[in-house]
Order: structure tokens, then sequence, then C-alpha cells
């Protein structure tokens, strides 16, 4: 069978994709918007526990790595394999960076006594346990989505390494892009919805 | 090798994979949707196995064949299996898969290795559905909706089977993902969107409503585990959240999902009525907006199945009156079938018997759910064996009709066999009225007063019962005399030829079964579909 490649067709799945993520994390929220609502003084004072620096230093990570990895699509396009590598290697480490910052962010948080179904949780009143729920299911929802990232961006790291990925055919690199955008979109909504609102 | 004017048909060609490889590792649209078929009907067996023996249960009141523990554990594994294993997949994942690229003069779907995942994903769903059942603490009691507080007090394997419904739902939104692309990239030279069968547009629709619906019950899903293993608390009173919340999220999803089981139904029915009325489809464009107008307003009639839930008088007047008003397109349809069969040289064949009926018993599916998208006459039949007729109407006597009708309709094409019209015949009439038998009576209970999802009755509603359980299984007899009926086709079938019964889409212009490749050469369109010369 002859080969078929539709890099218009590719990139419209992944848009269509793009969509079924933003509405997962529409789910969680519409459940954000209602509790918010109910237990506005709650949210207030819950988010003066988050660490607003920490968000900002991840936000800032997450924007660069969207940077690089949008440079790396304009490299293979000019035929600059080595340059591509380097700067998806950058978006790559950027990723590693947010999740060791997340890492010891939890780590604090959990070794303070605050996670779904502690003791310390239990006796809050019910919209800061509401809000810490939320802060751990969505932040963790957005966790797993960079170490879907990070496993595309790999595979798309050995693909241009190998010259599959090239300056006539990098759709790949460019889906892989796309998606790394949206994780950054979403954090772009869950710092300010969790960190700067107090 | 001389006779290469003749390509090898799909089913000779095994791409050089061997045995049952060259079918759970194929990516051939064709071969995938035969995968579908097999698994799809064997969990449709297992599931109405289960209606069956609950049906046996309420043969009279009191305890018969099982306890009440069990009959719960039926009635929500039943629901889960045939809700997320048959139709929501159906006849998307098979005659979708088969048909759709051929009938828009494509090779293959845009995305065949996708198609093939989804497929494994199915698979992975149902493991871990049946998984649920036997392992762990019992199968779930909590009815195939996963209501708030049943999942998450239940001790039953919850997680599992949530967790099922959640693989179940990427499997799905990866078709209609592959659907939308296939529709808007590989159409054939000519094939503009009006000049694209019926069955695609329904495809079209119901695509969208899978890729933006889908993801709502998954997160929702989500949030059911992370309740039951670390208190989360969004649908906990005594934390703080709302169990009403789980309903509205479920059904944002669980509502479009009818459309998803209905819609593709819809479209297999508007092919099949043309074909044996000799006449082009009336209202061709009114039935193709009609699909994107259901899959559009069916987003927003969720509040209907929670009209005694607790909800503000505004919002429940708000669900009402769109549910009115999804009903016009489907009524559209309806009068469009009707007309095209107006003055048409109908030819009464086993794939219109199953269409007409598809019809009539829509027709008391749609109207009865008219009954419940009133708010006061819904107050009395919620919850009531009413509700479970009218869904048995929409989804078996609905998709589950299309289904057979889909199957008779193409089954020629897929396997170049003809099967005994006659017994096929006899097979539709004892379903029909098997059918019929098994369900009316719950109307009329329902109305009564017996409430849904009870393993035990009062006396009064003994004949009701006793009725319903002789059609159970007048329905069973018609439905394997059906699947015997096709299954001899593969020793004593006649050979089918190109086109057994003149139709005019694309799939009856290629030899049956088709090649790998579906077109030696792919064909350039200049009419409308469902022209009849």
């Amino acid at each position: 069978m002859e080969e078929h490649r539709d890099d218009v067709g590719a990139r419209m799945g992944m848009w269509i994709f793009i969509f079924t993520e933003l509405l997962l994390f529409g789910g969680l929220f519409l459940v954000y918007a209602i509790f918010r609502n109910q237990y506005s003084d709650n949210f207030h004072t819950a988010a003066h526990e988050l660490n607003a620096f920490v968000g900002a230093l991840n936000t800032v990570i997450l924007l660069i790595s969207s940077a690089t990895v949008a440079m790396a699509i304009t490299a293979v396009q000019k035929g600059n394999k080595s340059l591509a590598l380097i700067l998806v290697g950058i978006t790559l480490s950027m990723a590693l960076l947010f999740l060791i910052n997340k890492y010891f962010e939890w780590g604090h948080k959990i070794h303070l006594g605050i996670y779904p179904g502690s003791e310390l949780l239990i006796k809050l009143e019910h919209g800061e346990l509401l809000f810490f729920g939320l802060y751990y299911f969505m932040t963790g929802l957005h966790v797993f989505h960079i170490f879907v990232g990070m496993v595309i961006l790999s595979v798309i790291f050995f693909k241009i390494k190998s010259g599959k990925i090239h300056a006539t055919d990098y759709v790949l690199l460019e889906n892989g892009g796309l998606y790394w955008h949206l994780v950054d979109l979403i954090w772009i909504f869950l710092f300010p919805l969790l960190y700067l609102i107090t | 090798m001389e006779n290469h004017t003749q390509p090898l048909d799909f089913i000779q060609d095994k791409q050089g994979k061997k045995g049952i490889f060259a079918w759970i590792f194929s990516t051939d649209h064709k071969r995938i949707g035969i995968l579908y078929l097999v698994s799809i009907t064997t969990f449709f067996l297992v599931g109405g196995l289960l209606g069956g023996l609950m049906r046996l249960e309420l043969i009279a009141p009191g305890e018969t064949v099982m306890s009440p523990q069990t009959y719960n554990a039926f009635f929500t594994v039943h629901g889960i299996i045939m809700i997320f294993l048959v139709v929501i997949p159906g006849l998307g994942a098979v005659f979708g898969n088969f048909f759709l690229p051929i009938m828009i003069g494509a090779r293959d779907v845009a995305f065949p290795k996708i198609n093939l995942l989804s497929w494994w994903l199915y698979v992975t769903g149902a493991i871990l559905a049946l998984l649920s059942q036997f392992a762990g603490n019992g199968a779930p009691d909590t009815g195939w909706t996963f209501y708030a507080p049943y999942s998450t007090e239940s001790g039953t394997n919850v997680v599992a089977a949530v967790f099922a419904a959640f693989v179940l739902g990427f499997s799905s939104i990866l078709t209609g993902l592959n659907f939308i692309v296939t529709i808007h990239r590989m159409r054939a030279p000519g094939m503009s969107w009006f000049r694209m069968p019926l069955f695609p547009w329904s495809l079209y629709a119901t695509a969208w409503i899978q890729v933006l619906a889908t993801p709502i019950v998954g997160i929702t899903l989500m949030m059911i585990v992370a309740e039951r293993l670390f208190q989360i608390g969004f649908f906990d009173p005594s934390l703080g959240g709302d169990p009403i919340l789980y309903q509205h999220l479920f059904w944002i999803y669980s509502h479009p999902a009818v459309y998803i089981m209905i819609l593709p139904a819809m479209g297999v029915i508007t092919e099949i009525i043309p074909t044996f009325s000799k006449k082009a489809i009336f209202g061709y464009k009114a039935i193709a907006l009609s699909s994107i107008a259901i899959a559009a307003v069916g987003y927003f009639v969720w509040g209907h199945h929670m009209y005694t839930s607790g909800m503000s008088t505004t919002a429940r007047w708000f669900f009402s009156f769109l549910t009115f008003i999804v009903a016009v397109p489907s009524a559209i349809k309806v009068f469009n079938w009707v007309a095209t069969m107006y003055k048409g040289s109908i030819d009464v064949r086993t794939p219109f018997l199953y269409a007409a009926s598809f019809i009539f018993l829509f027709m008391i599916g749609g109207l009865t759910g008219l009954v419940l998208g009133s708010l006061a006459t819904d107050v009395h039949v919620h919850d009531t064996s009413f509700v479970v007729a009218h869904f048995h109407y929409i989804i078996f006597g609905g998709m589950g009709f299309a289904f057979f009708a889909a199957i008779h309709y193409w089954w020629p094409k897929m396997f170049g066999k003809m099967y005994d019209e006659r017994r096929a015949n006899v097979a539709w009439l004892i379903t029909f009225v098997g059918f019929n038998v098994l369900y009316f009576p719950l109307f009329i209970i329902g109305v009564q007063g017996m409430p849904r999802r009870y393993f035990d009755y009062l006396p009064q509603f003994h004949m009701g019962h006793l009725i319903s359980t002789i059609g159970a299984f007048i329905l069973l007899t018609g439905i394997f005399l059906m699947i015997y009926n096709i299954m001899r086709t593969k020793k004593h079938g006649t050979p089918a030829g190109m086109n057994p019964w003149g139709g005019v889409t694309l799939e009856w212009t290629i030899p049956s079964p088709p090649p790998v490749e579906n077109f030696e050469e792919i064909p350039t369109i200049t009419k409308p579909p469902y022209t009849f010369e």
C-alpha cells in the first residue's frame, strides 16, 4: 500500500485531541467554579497556604519550555538538526525542573499534614478541605500531562536525532509542540486560580 | 497470479500476517470493523443473558432465582456491559469502521494505527470490566450510573468498573477523532459535503459528541476514584461536597451519549429506506443537518434526568423546553423516511423489515420520552419501569434494531455471502413480537407505580411482569435464530454478488467482500448520493 501522508489531517487530529483535553480539565474548572462560589471565604484563606513564588517560578519555567519547543520547529524547518536537538533538550530539562519544584512543593505540604484524607485536613473548614482537594487533583492531573508530554518529546528527540524528523517532514514535532503548549496553557489557568486569587 | 484483474479480497489477503495476528494486529479498517463485530456481539449475548436472568427473577413476587444483592449486581453489570461495551461503540465501531471509508471513496480511515489502538483500548476496558465482576469484593451494585453516594460508599469493586468505563471512553474518543479527520480529509474527489451519503453524515455528528462529551465523564469517573481512595470530598456532604454535583457532571456526558447511540442508527435507516424504496431520499439536507442539530441541542438537555433530584424551577423548565426542542430534528427524520417510502416501489426484504420496525419502535420510545421530558408527568413516572421501557424502546428498539438492520443489509457485502431470507424474516418476526411483549407491559405497570431496580414487587404487578418475562424468552429465541441464520452463511450461504439490493452508494460498486484497497481506482463523484437511474 502506498504510504498515505497528510500533514494537515495529522494536525487536525491533534487539535481535536486538544479539545478533548480542554474538556477533561473543563470538568475540574466547573467543580472549582461551583465550590469557589459556595465557599469563597474558605478558598481565600486556603490559597494563602500556597507559595506564589514557587508557582510563579514554575510558570516562567513552562513559558520558556514552550518557547524553546516552538523554536525547535523553526530550527528543523531550517535544517539545523543540532540546534533543534538542543532546543528540545532544553524543553525536556525545563519540564524536569518543573517536576522537581512540584515535588518539593507537594513534599512540603504533605510534611505540614495537608493532603487529602489527613487528620489535619478533616478538621479544617469544608471549603478549605475542598480547595486542597482541588489543588491536588488539578495539579496532579497536570503533572501527569507533563509526564506524557515528556515521553512524547523524548520520542521526538530521538526521531530528530535519527533523521526521521527533518526539514520536509516534521508534523510529529509540530504535534508534540502543540501538545506541550496545551500543557503550558492549562498551567497558565491553574496558576492564578489556585495561587493568586487570595 | 495471472488473474490480476481480480485483486484478493480483504479476508483472503492477510498482508503477510499469520492466523489470529492477521486480525488483532491488522490496521485495515474492514478487519477492525469485524474485530468489533465479534467483540460487541459476544458482550451483547452476555448482557442479554444477564437481562434474561433478571427477567426470570421477576417472573413471580419474592425471591425466585437470586438474592437481592445479586440482582443489584446484575442490573449494574447488565447496564455497564450494554451501555459501555455494546451500544456506545456499536454501530460506529462496527459499520462505521467498515463502511465509512468505502462510502466516502477512501482506502482507509485517516489514522489506521490509532484505529487499531482504539480496539485494543476497548479490549483493555472490557477486561477491566470483567475483572470488576469477579476479582476483589464482588461485582459493583451501584447501577451503571455510579451515583454518589452509592459509588463512594459501596464496598464492591467500583474502582475497577469506573476505570473500565474511563478506558472505554478513551477508545470512543479516538474513534470519533479518527472519523472526523477522515471525513474532512479523505472524501473522494467531487464528493462535496452535500454529496456525502447520510450514514457518514450521522457518524460525523456522532464523532463530535464522542470527542467533546466523553472527557467530562472521564474526569467525573476519576473524581469517583479520588473520592474512594483519597477522601477528596467533592461529592460527600459531610466534607462540604455535593452528590447532586456528581449527577450533573455524569449526565453532561451521559445524555449526549444517548445520541452517540442513536445517531448512527438513524444513519443506517437512512441508507436502507431509499435502497428498498428505489427512490432518492426525501429531504437530504434536512436529514443531514438534523443530525448536527441533535448533536448540538443534545448537549443542553442533561438536566431532564434530574427533575426530582433538586434543581431550581427555572433550571427545570429550561431543560424541559430544550428536551422538547431536541425532539423536533428526530421527528424531521421520521417524516423524511416516511416521505421517501411514499410512492416508492418498495421491496420488502429483511433489512427493510428491520428498518420499518425501527421507525415503529423509535416512535414509541421517542413519544414516551416526551412524557418523561414534561415536568409534571415525570414526577409521577420517574424511576418507575416506565423509564425502563422508554429507554429500552430507544436503545434496543432503536439502536439494537438498527444494528440488526445493518447486519442484514451489509452482511452480503462484508462476506460476499447471502443468508436464507425466509428464515431471516421469521427471526425478525419473533424478535419484533418478543421485543414488544417484553417491554410494553413495563410502560403499564410503570404508570401504575412499579419502581425500577426493585428485585421484588407487589402482587398487583404480577401479570405485567409475567407477560414481560415470557416476552424476554420469545425475544431471545428470535435473536438466537437470527444469529444462527447469519452464521450458517459460512457454509451454506449463496454468493451475494456485488449489489444484491440494488443500492447506489459507493459500497455497492466494489466486489463483495471488498479488496484490501477497497477501490482499484478512487472514484470521482459527479452526482448526489441516492441517484436511482
